[in-house]
C-alpha cells in the first residue's frame, strides 16, 4: 500500500512542477542541438559550409574568370598538369594549382565557380520537386477518391522507369541544356516526395482535430497548411537533404553525357565529360571534378543521415 | 497467396499502359522529324513523303499508337531507321551485355554489401564498423563515371606492365572472338528464325557462353574485361546494400525476441544467423528492386566510359538520332523488365513477411 501511496506523491510532485507547466524546448532548437552533436552532422555541416564558402567567395579566391582562356601566356601548353610554386615547380612557370584544361582555361577557378553552378542546381531541382510533390500528394491524400487514384497511378508510371534513364529521355525530348535537365530530374524525383507527403497526411487526416477544425467551419486549405502539413515535415525535410545530393549526382551525370550543362559552362559533370577521353594523358582534369562532386554530395548525404537520426523519434531521450 | 498475386498484377496494368503512352509519346515529341534526322537536312521533300510513307510517320497519331501497339504484342518491334535492320536483332546483339554486366554487378553488390552490412552491426561502434560505413558513405558519395575513369586510370594505365592489369575498354581483346555454343557443337541453326535469334541473344552472353563450350581462353579474357565494369557498376549499389543491412540488423537485434534468445544462453553466431537475420533481411529485399533501376541507369554511363555496346549507350544514340523504332522497342523492354523485377520482388516480399499477404 505504500508504494501506491509512494506512487501518487511523485506524480502530485511532478504535476506540480514547473517543468510541465513551461515552454516545451521548440522542435527546431532540439533538433539542431542533436544535429551538431553527431558526427554525421558535424562534418556533413562542414563540407557543405565549405562548398558554400567557395561558391560565395569564388570571386576573390579564383586567380581568374571562368571562361577565361589563356592563350599566350609563357609555358602554356593544352592540358598542362598543375603547377604549384610552393611544392617545387619551377617559378617562371605561372602557378595554376589544378592545371590547364583542353581549352586553356585555369581548372582551379573553374572548379570554384562550378560550385555556384551545382549548389544552384541542387537546391533548385529539389524545391520544384518539393513544391510540386507536397501539392500533388496533399491533394491525392486529403480529397481521396478518384483524384487520389489519378494522380497515385501518374506517380507510379514516372517511378515504373529507371529515373536516369527517364531523366535522358525527358532531356531528349526538351533538349539538351542545364535548364531542361533540371526539369527532368525535378520529374523524375517527384513521387517520392509526393508518396511520402500522402502518406503522411493519410494518418493525421483521420484524427479528431481535423474533423474539429471542418464543424467549426474551417477551410480545406487551411486545415491542410496550419494542421496536417507541420507533421509531415519531418521525413520530407529528410528526403529532401538526401535530394539535393542525388539531384547533383544526376545533373552531373546528364552533363557528362552531353545532355546537361552545355560548354562552355563551368558545371563539374561537364568538365569531366568533355576530358574524358583524356584521362590517360591528363588524369587531373577527371580527377580534381569527380573529387569536388564526391565532396558536395558527401556533405549533404551526411547532413541527410544526421537529420534522419536527430529527428527520429525513438532515439527521443 | 494467389489473391496477393492477382492483385499486385492488376495494380500494373495501368502502369504498363502508362507505360507505352509514354514511349510513344516520347519518341514522337523528340524535335525534328527523322527523316532529316536520317536522311540529312538535304532530304527533299519528296524523299521525306516516301520515308514517312514507308515508316507510317504519314498517319495520325492514334492511329500510330494502334499499330505500335499491335506491332509489340505480336512481339514485332520493326526496323530501325538509322541502321535498316531489325530492332529485335539489335536488341539480340546488345542486350546480353547489359545483362551480364547488371547481373554480376548485382550478384557482387549484394554478397558483399549484405556481408559488410552484417560484419559492421556486429561490430557495432568499433573501427571495423565506423570505417567501413565512412567507405560506404563516400561510395554512395561518388559519380559512378568518374569511379570507372579512375578505375581504369588505375589499372589500365598505371599498373600497365603488371599482373594486376585489367584492359580498360572493350569486351573482348581485338583478335578474341565468341564461337557461339550452336557453332561449336555443329548445330544447324536458322539465325533468322524466333528460335535462331533466340539461341544468338543465349550465345551473346560471352561468359556463359565460353563457359558451355569449354573455350576456357575467351572466358578468362570476357571475365577480365568485366571486371572493372562490374566493380564500377556495382560500388554504389553495394554500398547501399551494406548501409541498408546495417541499420536494419541493429534495429532488429534491438527488440525483445532477441534478447529472450541471448538470455537463453544462446551463441551469438546462432542469435544473430537463425533468429535476427530473416527478419533483418526484409528492407533490404524492398530495395534490391530499386537498385535494378539504378544499375540500369548506372549501366549507361559505365557502358559509355569502357566503351561496351550495350542497351545502355544505344539508347542514348538512338535518342539522339532520332531513331523512333529503337528508342521505343529499348525504353520499352527495359521499363518492362524493371516493372517485373518489381512484382518478382514484391512478391517474395510477401513469401519473406507474411504480414504484407494479408493487407
Amino acid at each position: 500500500m505504500s508504494k501506491i501511496a509512494d506512487a501518487s506523491t511523485i506524480f502530485a510532485e511532478q504535476l506540480d512542477s514547473e517543468d510541465l507547466l513551461g515552454d516545451p524546448i521548440p522542435m527546431w532548437k532540439r533538433t539542431w542541438k542533436r544535429l551538431i552533436a553527431r558526427r554525421s552532422g558535424q562534418v556533413g555541416l562542414g563540407l557543405i559550409g565549405f562548398m558554400f564558402f567557395l561558391a560565395i567567395f569564388a570571386g576573390i579566391l579564383a586567380p581568374y574568370g571562368p571562361h577565361k582562356v589563356l592563350i599566350g601566356e609563357k609555358f602554356l601548353t593544352k592540358r598542362a598538369a598543375p603547377c604549384i610554386h610552393a611544392l617545387g615547380c619551377p617559378s617562371e612557370r605561372p602557378q595554376h594549382f589544378l592545371g590547364i584544361d583542353g581549352n586553356y582555361r585555369d581548372q582551379y577557378s573553374r572548379l570554384l565557380y562550378g560550385a555556384r553552378v551545382s549548389l544552384a542546381i541542387g537546391f533548385t531541382t529539389v524545391s520544384f520537386a518539393l513544391f510540386f510533390g507536397i501539392i500533388l500528394g496533399s491533394v491525392a491524400a486529403y480529397f481521396g477518391g478518384w483524384l487520389d487514384n489519378l494522380i497515385m497511378r501518374i506517380m507510379d508510371v514516372i517511378l515504373g522507369f529507371p529515373s536516369f534513364l527517364l531523366a535522358i529521355a525527358i532531356v531528349a525530348v526538351l533538349g539538351p541544356g542545364i535548364q531542361n535537365a533540371l526539369l527532368a530530374i525535378s520529374i523524375v524525383t517527384l513521387p517520392a516526395y509526393a508518396r511520402v507527403t500522402r502518406a503522411s497526411v493519410l494518418t493525421v487526416v483521420k484524427l479528431d482535430f481535423v474533423a474539429a477544425t471542418k464543424v467549426l467551419g474551417g477551410s480545406h486549405k487551411r486545415i491542410l497548411f496550419l494542421r496536417i502539413l507541420p507533421n509531415a515535415i519531418t521525413p520530407i525535410v529528410v528526403l529532401a537533404t538526401l535530394g539535393i545530393a542525388g539531384a547533383i549526382l544526376d545533373a552531373a551525370g546528364l552533363s557528362f553525357l552531353g545532355l546537361g550543362a552545355q560548354p562552355p559552362m563551368a558545371e563539374w559533370g561537364t568538365m569531366l565529360g568533355s576530358e574524358r577521353n583524356q584521362i590517360f594523358s591528363a588524369p587531373h582534369l577527371v580527377f580534381f571534378p569527380g573529387i569536388a562532386i564526391m565532396i558536395t554530395v558527401l556533405g549533404f548525404n551526411l547532413l541527410g543521415d544526421g537529420l534522419r537520426d536527430a529527428l527520429d523519434p525513438r532515439l527521443n531521450s | 497467396m494467389l489473391g496477393f498475386i492477382a492483385r499486385r498484377l492488376v495494380v500494373s496494368i495501368p502502369v504498363l499502359v502508362g507505360i507505352l503512352i509514354v514511349t510513344f509519346a516520347l519518341a514522337r515529341m523528340v524535335p525534328g522529324e527523322p527523316c532529316k534526322s536520317i536522311l540529312g537536312d538535304k532530304a527533299t521533300a519528296s524523299m521525306c513523303a516516301s520515308f514517312n510513307k514507308k515508316f507510317g510517320f504519314d498517319r495520325s497519331i492514334p492511329e500510330q499508337f494502334i499499330i505500335y501497339v499491335k506491332q509489340l504484342s505480336k512481339g514485332e518491334f520493326g526496323n530501325s531507321i538509322r541502321y535498316s535492320r531489325p530492332v529485335s536483332q539489335i536488341l539480340v546483339e546488345r542486350f546480353p551485355l547489359t545483362i551480364e554486366m547488371a547481373f554480376f554487378a548485382l550478384i557482387l553488390a549484394t554478397v558483399v554489401g549484405i556481408f559488410l552490412g552484417i560484419v559492421s552491426a556486429m561490430r557495432h561502434n568499433t573501427l571495423t564498423d565506423v570505417s567501413t560505413m565512412v567507405a560506404a558513405n563516400v561510395g554512395i558519395s561518388m559519380p559512378v563515371f568518374w569511379l570507372g575513369l579512375m578505375l581504369a586510370y588505375l589499372f589500365g594505365f598505371l599498373l600497365k606492365d603488371t599482373f594486376l592489369w585489367l584492359p580498360p575498354s572493350g569486351r573482348l581483346t581485338a583478335g578474341l572472338a565468341s564461337t557461339p555454343f550452336y557453332v561449336a557443337w555443329g548445330w544447324d541453326v536458322v539465325l533468322s528464325s524466333p528460335l535462331g535469334k533466340f539461341y544468338q541473344f543465349i550465345a551473346n552472353h560471352y561468359i556463359f557462353n565460353a563457359l558451355i563450350t569449354g573455350d576456357w581462353v575467351v572466358f578468362n579474357d570476357a571475365i577480365k574485361h568485366m571486371i572493372l565494369p562490374v566493380v564500377t557498376l556495382a560500388t554504389i549499389p553495394m554500398a547501399i546494400i551494406a548501409r541498408m543491412t546495417r541499420s536494419s540488423l541493429l534495429e532488429v537485434l534491438g527488440r525483445d525476441y532477441i534478447r529472450t534468445a541471448r538470455a537463453k544462453g544462446l551463441m551469438e553466431r546462432r542469435v544473430v544467423r537463425v533468429h535476427a537475420l530473416g527478419n533483418a533481411m526484409l528492407p533490404v529485399v524492398t530495395i534490391l528492386g530499386l537498385q535494378m533501376g539504378a544499375l540500369l541507369g548506372g549501366a549507361v554511363l559505365t557502358e559509355t566510359v569502357f566503351g561496351f555496346a550495350g542497351v545502355g549507350r544505344m539508347l542514348v544514340e538512338a535518342i539522339n538520332a532520332r531513331d523512333y523504332p529503337i528508342v521505343q522497342a529499348f525504353t520499352v523492354i527495359i521499363a518492362v523488365s524493371y516493372m517485373t523485377i518489381n512484382i518478382v520482388v514484391d512478391i517474395s516480399y510477401s513469401f519473406l513477411d507474411p504480414r504484407v499477404r494479408l493487407q
